[in-house]
């Protein structure tokens, strides 16, 4: 006999996509981060995956003079005009660039665990940091224990849905 | 699959987010004109390729994207260390007893 299944058991983790309010690339010398950290009102963590938030906006460390800023839609405009002209940067509008998949469950670690060598477990609630996702270079930043935001470029978020949901789909079968 | 300490992060990753970059410590001519074609060609091409202690270049590409620099051994391929880009060359063996 055969027994066929018509309703799946939910899943450990979900997925889904999280519309993006606006994100800016931001380039400054180590040398120039207390100034911008001035003119933009928000404070610019020194230490690469450290996270800070004020109000409505949130800087990640990417790298030494490299960070991530997200910031409500009607904010774009006065962080545009924050930083500047005699101070040396580079800021640019990445919002369009990025798509970000939210991944929530106590299965998350396992999920992610299919595309990202680094141990995530140690990976501290509130911090992120840049890595690869299957190949595909991505921030990824733990929200909670168990929820992580994983941007990845608009091109290759076809194929990173795909695996997320098969993977999620496993989890949920018990494969 | 290698661990590898990045410098910059403070935190020892997996490879794949690594970008091997060469042999380190090797500075370009300040004057290439002076230069005959040989030593052109040595600074080119010729690289010291140890059996042993290696002194080499990694780039954390899909990470803070720092080039630094790392002591690895090519036989057994364990990281003695890594160290920032621009620092001077580490003595080996100085680290070594100091360890002892
Ligand atoms: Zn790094």
């Amino acid at each position: 006999m055969t027994a066929q299944i018509h309703t799946f058991p939910r899943s450990p983790v979900t997925v889904a996509v999280r519309p993006l309010a606006t994100r800016f690339s931001l380039r400054l010398r180590p040398g120039h981060r207390e100034t911008g950290e001035a003119a933009l009102g928000l404070p610019l963590p020194h230490r690469i995956g450290r996270i800070s938030v004020e109000g409505g906006r949130q800087a990640l460390c990417l790298g030494p003079d490299e960070w991530q800023l997200d910031a409500p839609e009607a904010e774009a405009d006065a962080i545009r005009a924050a930083l500047p002209g005699s101070l040396p940067h580079a800021l640019v509008e990445v919002t369009d660039r990025e798509v970000t998949f939210v991944l929530e469950g106590p299965g998350v670690l396992d999920l992610l665990s299919i595309g990202i060598a680094r141990d995530l477990s140690r990976l501290e609630i509130g911090r992120g940091a840049r890595t690869v996702f299957d190949g595909v270079q991505a921030v990824l930043v733990r929200e909670a224990g168990e929820r992580f935001t994983l941007s990845v470029w608009r091109s290759f978020a076809p194929h990173v849905e795909e695996l997320l949901h098969r993977g999620a789909r496993e989890l949920a079968l018990g494969l | 699959m290698l661990l590898i300490h990045c410098p910059y992060c403070d935190e020892t990753l997996p490879e794949p987010e690594f970008a091997y970059a060469g042999e380190a410590h090797i500075a370009r001519p300040a004057d290439p004109m002076a230069l005959t074609d040989e030593e052109w060609r040595d600074f080119l091409f010729i690289r010291s390729n140890p059996r042993g202690t290696h002194y080499e270049r990694w780039r954390h590409v899909h990470g803070c994207g720092r080039f630094f620099n790392a002591i690895r051994d090519t036989v057994s391929d364990k990281f003695a260390m890594t160290y920032r880009a621009g620092e001077p060359r580490p003595n080996l063996d100085a680290l070594k007893e100091a360890a002892e």
